[in-house]
């Protein structure tokens, strides 16, 4: 299984094997990563989820879509050119090792 | 001492308030009591992506089950509260048996609610959605080619049938108001989902009542206020909800369509609070009860503060969503109130907004696959709000 790490604002970093097919959200609230909260579930409506994604990942996560990039632009918190909802990132088997900021 | 606090109810509220507890005071005693056999779970999905097989029943859970023992959270499930002993500080399950509490929280939700026994007594197959067991048995009635009638058109009916059309079955919806969306949104919003509905095959009566429903030749035949008779494999009823508010009534709490509350989310009792679907929030202008996941979640934040005497958080503008086909609908504010309404073109292609008014004061928008229109007003609304504090 895919390992993903989230580095949060206070220093704490949280690392697992997720499974994939799920998202980053779901993975996080199941994890209680503070700053996630998935209030929504994954319906792109709370903008609860947001993390930035780490430099070395920019490229090789799948871009948002126009929906999810509106969403962004007005998220709390103020938008990073790394930045994306994780309701919308399904981990897959690419993702192993990924890295994730919360609440930057 | 540590407090003994006991919540009645296991969804998106009792969740909410119990998690906020827990990081406010690691020594506070935390009981879940919920009368469903499944870890506390999400509701929307039940309309939408659970129905149609996309979501499983585990990924519905708002906490995976070793959370609630991280979190020393006692999670009381298949659990029914039949009455509340205030006297003596204790609430008692069905079966007789006695837990106490020092502070009470009733996050007992809403039921859907169903028409008159009158109507549907000859009549089988007709279901309402509420909880897993509803959804779980509609997923068995939800074949493709099969007759569906809604009665309702509510967020509720109108999702039931884009999921339905969408699996292929054939659908009638009827709304006895004027409209769709009557209770909840302008007619501008309205037409654009009668429209898109239509685009997908549903058939949408308006201004129509059902007068009855009996079983007939294997099926169910509703008979309508305007003559005409629809012929239905099965019928879903989405004609709203009522707070479950029977607990509080019956051991004297005050009510009001819901188990009323002050700005602390404190009932009559200064001991029990409320929160999320069952609770009407009481105000010198106006009482309000709302359902949706975003209240549930904040007033079960704003109790667990209550509870231990702390001010809660400054309350965020109340948020909205509804998915129907391939639409996206997002509302910010709320728009009771509104004497007028502007249709904006969004950004993108298909893009649009309504938006509330009272004289000049923005109430709320509703946002059709307008994301960044929802997210702004948003944003204006939250900031008015915390100004006015």
């Amino acid at each position: 299984m895919p390992r993903v790490t989230w580095k949060c604002s206070d220093g704490k970093t949280i690392s697992a094997d997720i499974e994939t097919g799920v998202s980053l959200m779901e993975a996080a609230v199941n994890l209680n990563v503070p700053g996630i909260f998935g209030d929504c579930g994954g319906a792109l409506s709370c903008a609860t989820c947001h993390v930035v994604l780490d430099e070395a990942w920019q490229h090789i996560v799948p871009g948002p879509t126009d929906m999810e990039g509106e969403m962004l632009e007005v998220v709390e918190g103020g938008r990073t050119d790394r930045s994306r909802l994780s309701c919308q990132i399904r981990v897959t088997e690419q993702l192993d090792g990924i890295v994730l900021h919360v609440g930057v | 001492m540590a407090e003994n606090i006991v919540i009645v109810g296991a969804g998106q509220a009792a969740v909410s308030c119990a998690a906020r507890l827990r990081a406010l005071s690691p020594e506070c005693s935390i009981s879940l009591i919920g009368d469903e056999p499944y870890l506390p779970y999400q509701r929307p999905p039940l309309s939408k992506a659970f129905l149609t097989g996309e979501l499983s029943v585990e990924r519905l859970a708002l906490k995976p089950h070793d959370w609630y023992d991280a979190q020393a959270i006692d999670l009381k499930l298949e659990s029914s509260v039949s009455s509340i002993d205030r006297r003596e500080r204790q609430v008692i399950l069905q079966g007789g048996k006695r837990i106490p509490y020092d502070k009470l929280v009733l996050a007992t939700g809403s039921r859907p609610r169903v028409l008159p026994d009158k109507f549907t007594r000859d009549a089988s197959r007709i279901y309402t959605l509420r909880g897993i067991a509803d959804a779980e048995m509609l997923k068995g009635e939800l074949r493709p080619d099969r007759r569906l009638l809604v009665i309702g058109g509510g967020y509720v009916g109108l999702e039931f049938a884009a999921s339905a059309a969408k699996t292929g079955l054939d659908v009638v919806l009827v709304e006895a108001a004027e409209r769709i969306l009557g209770r909840v949104a302008a007619s501008e919003t309205a037409d654009f989902f009668r429209e898109l509905h239509r685009s997908h095959g549903v058939k949408i009566i308006e201004g129509v009542g059902v007068l009855s429903i009996c079983d007939i030749d294997g099926a169910r035949r509703a008979s309508l206020s305007n003559g005409e008779q629809v012929d239905a494999d099965f019928v879903v009823v989405g004609i709203g909800a009522i707070a479950n508010d029977r607990l509080a009534m019956e051991c004297g709490l005050e009510t009001r369509n819901g188990v009323l509350v002050n700005e602390n989310g404190q009932t009559s009792d200064p001991r029990i609070f409320a929160a999320g679907d069952c609770a009407t929030l009481g105000g010198e202008a106006l009482t309000a009860r709302i359902e949706s996941v975003q209240n549930a979640i904040e007033q079960g934040d704003a109790v667990a503060h209550s509870l231990l005497g702390q001010a809660a958080p400054p309350r965020k503008t109340p948020w909205f969503w509804s998915d129907q086909f391939d639409a996206k609908l997002q509302i910010a504010g709320i728009n009771s109130g509104f004497d007028r309404t502007e249709v904006k073109a969004g950004a993108r292609a298909g893009a649009q907004s309504i938006w509330y008014y009272a004289g000049e004061t923005l109430l709320a928008v509703d946002a059709i696959n307008d994301p960044v229109t929802y997210m702004t007003v948003r944003r204006i609304l939250d900031a008015r709000t915390s100004t006015l504090e």
